[in-house]
């Protein structure tokens, strides 16, 4: 039994056995062939060919049935891989004129050829690349005859131990076969932890050595509130768990009954406690954890994991599904936020080297109106529903919020020409996640209808720190009294001007910060659904008067860990006996 | 035998990308001609998944069809319709 320390990325304990995920890296056996193996190294080479076709074929034909003819079009490409004369001449004459055995042969071509492609100046050809290499994969397969993992064949919940999940993968796991995730990489913000939250999946992330701790087939015990994962552990410890999770699951129900009830303090004061989303399939939990609605769709992920983008019909479909099902509250569509660590697989920007400071989210897609307006006339068409709202992420300044709204309006105009129908009045957001947008709240706030708080980044702007650097990430602090001017900062500009101000970041859901935000005058409480009940309970808990006071001491101390320790002990004073569930579970 | 060669500007809307790729090599290879494709001087076998993708073909491009073989004229009319149709 060995314990491994990691941090706390999402609640929760659960036990299982491992599955190691994420694309396997084949040994290619080098080995210099005689004459007379020429002929049996092509037949080889034929063979595992022949059998990765039925394999596509097969797949091809499960998809088609399951998700439709459109999606296992997709595999055509990878057939015509499989036939190209081209990669096979060259493949033959290696074995032929250099003597390669055949898996070296064939990884040297492919290697040549993902090269050549990933040279091209253009960007989305190089996602074909994803495709020969998936193929080139499946034919290595053949040749080491190595079985493909698939989770779905385990027959039983398993935890995914990866060295990283990037959204690309994590977008195909069969999610109600998961019962926790371990990576090597990531921080409480990385998209791992966020998904695992969002499903209320537990999580440790930044683990850094569990890849090399932990087997396929290993028992473990993922702590994600304590970040930590125990390995083979004995009878004993698992029974100890077992426990614990029976108590956690019976504090979950405690915090149940705040659920259909307003959030509204004990003086009177309402707020709105929505939910953050990623997926149409969460909407079920956003219902069942109490949450007025949507406070952040992120679009983007309906651009990831695919080899086209999603067209305007696709877009309103998914849009107008969400905003019909969590009626009678709305829901915040955000527009594509692609870019830094959310990136589709093989980016459809080159590589940059500070990508979050890069060509991200509204600077993306103002350079490509033609992406950008199909997404906009698919937003404003589900507003048709009357309970839509949009918003751009990552403004920098007004310029940008203007130029926005000039290709909204350009939507506008020719739905109503093509007599389509949408919300003539839909409210318009502007995230406020860049300094230099918080800094102009007064401005921004003259030309749009609500303001979101997006506080992880934020954060890493104002105090300059790549959350997912290990090394740095300590500095990344909630607390730090930059941060929390800022926000006192935006949140009176909003009401100066008589707009709301919602907050999509984690802080919203930690209930610690919560407490400080609510004292600070914040409308919209916006975060993962599991995080809804608890914050809601806070809320319910405490007087407006007496959370103002609160925020005003808060915003005054010098260091994060100040404010830390202040919030701390002054939700102890104020909770009483409720303190532990709502604030330490 | 035939031979036909002529510069053909791509309409297609995502030019020679992904799946516009596989349906030209999928009609490429209905016929018994050869079938290449140029692009600013560069030529390359048209039959070939991995060859015409390395080839970056953008909607707009000028490229050259050069086939030849028992069916060239049919395969040009088929291939040339294809690339100028403006649809994927």
């Amino acid at each position: 039994m060995i314990k491994l320390k990691g941090i706390a990325a999402s609640g929760g304990i659960s036990i299982g056995k491992v599955v190691c995920w994420g694309q396997e890296e084949f040994v290619i056996p080098h080995r210099k062939i005689s004459h007379e193996d020429i002929s049996r190294e092509i037949y080889r080479l034929e063979e595992a060919l022949i059998e990765t076709r039925k394999e596509i074929s097969a797949l091809q034909k499960k998809i088609g049935h399951e998700l439709g003819f459109d999606h296992a079009k997709i595999f055509e490409a990878h057939l015509l891989v499989l036939e190209d004369r081209v990669l096979i001449e060259d493949i033959i004459q290696q074995i032929k004129d250099k003597k390669f055995n055949v898996e070296n042969a064939f990884s040297q071509s492919i290697k040549k050829y993902v090269a050549a492609l990933l040279n091209l100046n253009d960007d989305y050809l190089r996602e074909r690349v994803l495709d020969i290499e998936d193929v080139s994969r499946r034919v290595l397969r053949k040749l080491l005859q190595k079985e493909e993992m698939k989770v779905e064949n385990i027959g039983e919940k398993v935890v995914i131990v990866a060295h990283d999940l990037p959204p690309s993968q994590t977008i195909n796991l069969p999610k109600e076969n998961i019962l926790g995730f371990v990576t090597d990489v990531g921080g409480r913000t990385s998209h791992t932890a966020i998904i695992a939250r969002s499903l209320g999946i537990p999580a440790v992330v930044g683990i850094e050595i569990a890849t090399k701790n932990i087997k396929y087939g290993d028992t473990v015990i993922v702590d994600g509130s304590l970040g930590e994962v125990i390995v083979n552990p004995t009878e004993k410890v698992i029974k100890e768990y077992k426990e614990k999770v029976t108590r956690y699951v019976k504090d979950a129900k405690l915090a149940a009954p705040a659920k259909p009830l307003k959030a509204a303090t004990k003086d009177g004061h309402e707020v709105i406690i929505s939910a953050n989303v990623e997926l149409p399939e969460e909407l079920p939990l956003v219902i069942q954890a109490g949450a007025e609605g949507v406070g952040l769709y992120r679009t983007e992920y309906m651009f990831m994991a695919r080899r086209e983008l999603p067209g305007e019909e696709e877009q309103y479909k998914a849009y107008a599904n969400v905003a019909k099902k969590v009626k009678p509250h709305s829901v915040i569509i955000r527009t594509i936020d692609i870019g830094g660590d959310k990136f589709l697989s093989r980016p459809e920007v080159p590589l940059e080297m500070s990508p979050f400071l890069g060509w991200r989210a509204i600077r993306f897609c103002l350079a490509k109106p033609e992406l950008f307006k199909t997404q906009l006339r698919a937003i404003l068409r589900a507003s048709a529903e009357k309970n839509v709202k949009i918003m751009f992420p990552m403004i920098s300044g007004v310029e940008e919020l203007r130029q926005a709204k000039v290709l909204l309006e350009e939507c506008k105009k020719e739905l109503k020409k093509e007599g389509k129908d949408f919300d003539e009045n839909i409210s318009i957001g502007t995230m406020i996640e860049v300094p230099s947008a918080a800094l102009t709240a007064d401005i921004l706030a003259q030309e749009c209808d609500f303001f979101s708080i997006g506080t992880n980044d934020l954060i890493q702007y104002s105090v300059a720190v790549d959350r997912a650097n290990e090394k740095v990430a300590y500095l990344y602090e909630p607390g730090h009294p930059a941060v929390l001017r800022l926000i006192k900062s935006v949140i009176e500009m909003a009401h100066i001007n008589k707009i709301w101000v919602g907050m999509c970041g984690e802080m919203a859901g930690e209930p610690l910060f919560a407490l400080l935000l609510l004292g600070l005058g914040l409308d919209e409480f916006s975060m993962p659904p599991p995080y809804v009940p608890k914050v809601k309970e806070l809320i319910r808990s405490v007087s407006y008067e007496e959370a103002k006071i609160l925020a005003k001491k808060a915003v005054s101390l010098t260091t994060a860990k100040e404010v830390e320790r202040f919030l701390f002990e002054e939700a102890r004073k104020v909770l009483g006996a409720d303190f532990e569930r709502i604030v330490m579970m | 035998m035939e031979r036909i060669e002529e510069v053909v500007i791509v309409k297609n809307i995502h030019g020679l990308h992904a799946r516009p790729a596989s349906v030209f090599v999928q009609l490429a290879n209905k016929f018994d001609s050869w079938v290449l494709l140029e692009k600013d001087g560069e030529r390359v076998d048209g039959k070939s998944i991995i060859a015409i993708l390395s080839l970056g073909v953008h909607p707009g491009a000028n490229v050259k069809l050069v086939i030849e073989g028992p069916d060239a004229l049919e395969a040009f009319n088929e291939l040339k319709n294809f690339l100028e149709s403006g649809n994927d």
